[in-house]
C-alpha cells in the first residue's frame, strides 16, 4: 500500500493503517521533502523556509498576485504551522452538503485526534503581549476574541512555529503519527516524488540531498522506481494531490479535478506601540476573532520574521524602513478572507507536470479583506497603538488621530493585485467530495469515483473553504479515508501478495 | 545570475531599502547569495524574466530621466519605482512586487538585517529574556 504525503492527512492514514502493517502488508509513506534532524531546525528564516516549504513558502499563482505557503518536508505542513487546532462549524459542514458526511462524525474524530496530538489551551502566563493586546483590543471594541487550542507539549516560547519548532514542542504528524506508524511497521521514504499514478502502479523519483541541503538522505537509493500498489492513498495537499492526479491523466474521467480551489487569502497588518512589547517570544498565535458569519473574515494573532514582515508591508523606502525599525514595538494581526469556491479558481499542471494555481480575487473577497482591515485597525487603536499599517488604507499608515475615520480610509478599492502583498497558507479543494464525477472527485470517504483502489486524504477533499485553520479537519477526513481503506482492504488486497512490490 | 545586472540590481535594492546603501561588500555578497539561491529554485523562464525586468527598468530610467538606475538620485529613483508600482499594467506591478521581494530578502534575510530591526527570536524562547530591567514587556517568563 502506498501513502503519498506525510502531513496531516498522510500521517494520520499512516498511523491508522498500522494494523495492515502488523498483518505483514507492506505500507509505505512517500514524502517528497526531506527529514530533518532536530538540531537542523535553527529558526533562521531564509534557510528554514527553503528547507521546509515548496518554493521557500513563496509559490506564486499563475496571475502572479498571490503567494502560497505549503510544507514540503517530513510531516508536511504540520511541521510548519503554528499548531492551532479548531473543530469545524456545523454551519460550514452542512453547507458543504456532502452526502454521507455529518458534522457529528467529524467532531468526534477531531476530538480524538486533538487528544492524540496533545491539544490544549496555553495558560495565561504563556501568552505574550502581542496576543494579550489583541484580546484587549477586541474587548475595547466590544468583541470577544477566542483562544486557539494548540498542540504543543513543553513549548518554550521560541515563537518560531512557522519555521519548524527548534524544540520539537509542536505535535504535528512528524512528532506523533509518523513515529507511531514507523514503530508499527510502516515505512517512510523521504525525498520521494511520485511523478505519476497508473493503474495501481506508481512512478517515483527519489533524489539525493543537494550540496549543503538539510535533512538525511532517503532510505532508498536515488533513482526512478516503478512500484505496484494495490491501494494508493494520495495526501499531497490541495495543490500536490490535484497536480499528481492531473498529470496522471485522470482529468478526463474526473472533470471536477483541480476545481474548487480556495485558500483564505490573508493580509498582514501591524500596529506600532509606544513601548516595546513581547512579540518575537512566546507562542505566536493564541487568539482569533471569528467574523466569518457576519463579514466573511477571520482575524488571527501572528508574528512573522523580518523578511516575511518586510515583504507583507505595503510600499518601500524610508516609511517602510521606519516601520521595520520599530519591530520590537509591533503588534501583528493576520486578516483572512473566507473565500468561496469560484469558477476559474483552480489547479492545473503545465507540460512538465508542475502545478499551476489559478486564483482571481472576487469582489466579495476584496470587501471581506477591507472589512477585516478596518476591524484590525480598530483593534490596534483600542489596544493603544500609535500608528497602524493597513495594506488596504491609502496611504497605508494611519495615525492615531485618524482612528475615527477608519471607514473612509480603508476600502476595497485600495486592493490592487500585483501591488498589495497577499499570501495564503490554508490551501483547500481540487479533489472535492460529493456524490458523482459530475460534481466531485471522491465520495465522502475519500474514494475516487470509478477507481476503488485510489483514495484521497487531505485538504483537497474540501468542496469549499473551511473558514478556520484546517489541519484538525484534515485529520478527521483522513481518519475516514483510512477507515474505509481498512474496510475495503480485504477485497482490494486479495491475491496481491504483501500489498506492495 | 545577478552578476550580469549587478549594478542596476543594487540600485533597485537601495531604492527599496535605503539603508542598504551602507552595506559592506561582504554584506552585499551575502545578501545577493540569498537572492541567487531563491532564484535558482525557480523555473528558468522566471529567472530570465527577472534579468530582463532589471534591464528594462534600467532602460526606462535612461529614457525617462537620461540616467540609468545607479546614476539616479534617491528621490527620482523612488518616484520611478512608485510610478511603476502603481502602473495600470498588472505585468509591471507584478515585476516590481517581485523585485521588491528580492530587495527585502537581500537586506532583511541577512543576520545583520534581522539584528538591525531588533529581531531576537531564539530557540530558548522565554528563557532568553530573563535579564531584568531590559525594557517593558521583558522578563515575563512563565
Amino acid at each position: 500500500m502506498a501513502i503519498i504525503g506525510s502531513g496531516a492527512g498522510g500521517g494520520t492514514v499512516a498511523q491508522a493503517l498500522i494494523p495492515l502493517a502488523t498483518q505483514g502488508r507492506r505500507v509505505i509513506v512517500f514524502e517528497q521533502g526531506g527529514r530533518l534532524e532536530q538540531a537542523e531546525f535553527t529558526g533562521i528564516e531564509t534557510e528554514m523556509a527553503e528547507s521546509l516549504y515548496e518554493d521557500g513558502g513563496g509559490f506564486l499563482t499563475e496571475e502572479g498576485t498571490l503567494s502560497l505557503a505549503f510544507g514540503r518536508t517530513f510531516g508536511g505542513s504540520t511541521a510548519v504551522y503554528s499548531g492551532t487546532s479548531l473543530v469545524p462549524s456545523a454551519r460550514v459542514i452542512e453547507a458543504w452538503a456532502v452526502p454521507g458526511l455529518t458534522h457529528e462524525d467529524l467532531v468526534s474524530r477531531c476530538e480524538r485526534h486533538a487528544a492524540n496530538n496533545g491539544v490544549h489551551l496555553l495558560p495565561p502566563e504563556q501568552i505574550n503581549d502581542n496576543n494579550r493586546l489583541f484580546r484587549e483590543g477586541c474587548l475595547g471594541i466590544g468583541l470577544e476574541a477566542e483562544q486557539f487550542p494548540v498542540n504543543v507539549r513543553g513549548c518554550r516560547g521560541a515563537s518560531l512555529c512557522n519555521l519548524g519548532c527548534p524544540n520539537g514542542a509542536k505535535q504535528g504528524t512528524d512528532r506523533v503519527q509518523l513515529p507511531a506508524a514507523e514503530r508499527g511497521g510502516v515505512e517512510v521514504v523521504t525525498r520521494a516524488e511520485v511523478r505519476r499514478i497508473g493503474d495501481r502502479r506508481l512512478v517515483i523519483r527519489v533524489e539525493r540531498p543537494g550540496p549543503g541541503e538539510k535533512g538525511a538522505a532517503s532510505a532508498w537509493p536515488a533513482g526512478e522506481y516503478s512500484v505496484e500498489a494495490p491501494i494508493v492513498v494520495v495526501a499531497g495537499g490541495s495543490v500536490g494531490s490535484s497536480a499528481l492526479l492531473l498529470r496522471s491523466g485522470l482529468g478526463s474521467a474526473l472533470p471536477r479535478l483541480g476545481e474548487g480551489f480556495t485558500c483564505h487569502p490573508a493580509l498582514i497588518l501591524v500596529g506600532e506601540h509606544e513601548r516595546e512589547i513581547t512579540n518575537d517570544v512566546g507562542h505566536p498565535k493564541s487568539y482569533y476573532l471569528d467574523r466569518s458569519v457576519e463579514e466573511r473574515f477571520v482575524l488571527e494573532t501572528c508574528m512573522y520574521f523580518p523578511f516575511v514582515t518586510a515583504k507583507n508591508l505595503t510600499g518601500f523606502g524610508p516609511d517602510h524602513s521606519t516601520m521595520m525599525r520599530s519591530f520590537r514595538r509591533l503588534q501583528m494581526i493576520l486578516a483572512l478572507a473566507c473565500d468561496r469556491a469560484t469558477q476559474g479558481n483552480r489547479i492545473s499542471v503545465d507540460r512538465s507536470g508542475r502545478p499551476r494555481v489559478h486564483y482571481r480575487f472576487t469582489p466579495e473577497v476584496r470587501e471581506a479583506l477591507a472589512a477585516a482591515n478596518r476591524a484590525a485597525a480598530r483593534i490596534f487603536f483600542a489596544a493603544g497603538a500609535l500608528r497602524v499599517h493597513a495594506p488596504l488604507a491609502n496611504p497605508p499608515l494611519l495615525a492615531r488621530d485618524e482612528a475615527a475615520r477608519i471607514a473612509g480610509r480603508i476600502t476595497a478599492t485600495a486592493f490592487i493585485p500585483g501591488k498589495t502583498s497577499i499570501s495564503a497558507a490554508h490551501l483547500m479543494g481540487g479533489c472535492g467530495m460529493g456524490s458523482s464525477p459530475t460534481d466531485s472527485v471522491t465520495d465522502s470517504w475519500g474514494r475516487v469515483h470509478g477507481l476503488p483502489w485510489l483514495r484521497i486524504a487531505d485538504s483537497s477533499l474540501f468542496p469549499d473553504s473551511l473558514e478556520i485553520n484546517p489541519y484538525l479537519t484534515v485529520m478527521a477526513l483522513a481518519d475516514r479515508t483510512a477507515e474505509a481503506v481498512l474496510e475495503d482492504a480485504g477485497r482490494l488486497l486479495a491475491n496481491r501478495g504483501t500489498g506492495l512490490s | 545570475m545577478l552578476g550580469r545586472v549587478r549594478r542596476p540590481f543594487r540600485a533597485l535594492v537601495v531604492g527599496f531599502v535605503p539603508e542598504s546603501a551602507d552595506l559592506s561588500a561582504d554584506e552585499w555578497r551575502r545578501g545577493e547569495e540569498l537572492a541567487e539561491r531563491l532564484l535558482s529554485g525557480r523555473p528558468g523562464r522566471v529567472r530570465r524574466q527577472v534579468t530582463l525586468l532589471i534591464l528594462a527598468l534600467n532602460l526606462i530610467a535612461a529614457a525617462r530621466f537620461g540616467r540609468t538606475l545607479p546614476a539616479l538620485d534617491p528621490s527620482t529613483r523612488s518616484r520611478l519605482l512608485t510610478s511603476l508600482q502603481d502602473s495600470p499594467l498588472l505585468l509591471v506591478r507584478r515585476g516590481v512586487w517581485g523585485l521588491r521581494t528580492l530587495a527585502f530578502l537581500v537586506y532583511y534575510g541577512r543576520e545583520q538585517g534581522r539584528a538591525a530591526v531588533g529581531y531576537r527570536a531564539s530557540a530558548s524562547g522565554w528563557a532568553s529574556r530573563r535579564s531584568p530591567g531590559t525594557g517593558a514587556g521583558e522578563g515575563r517568563e512563565p
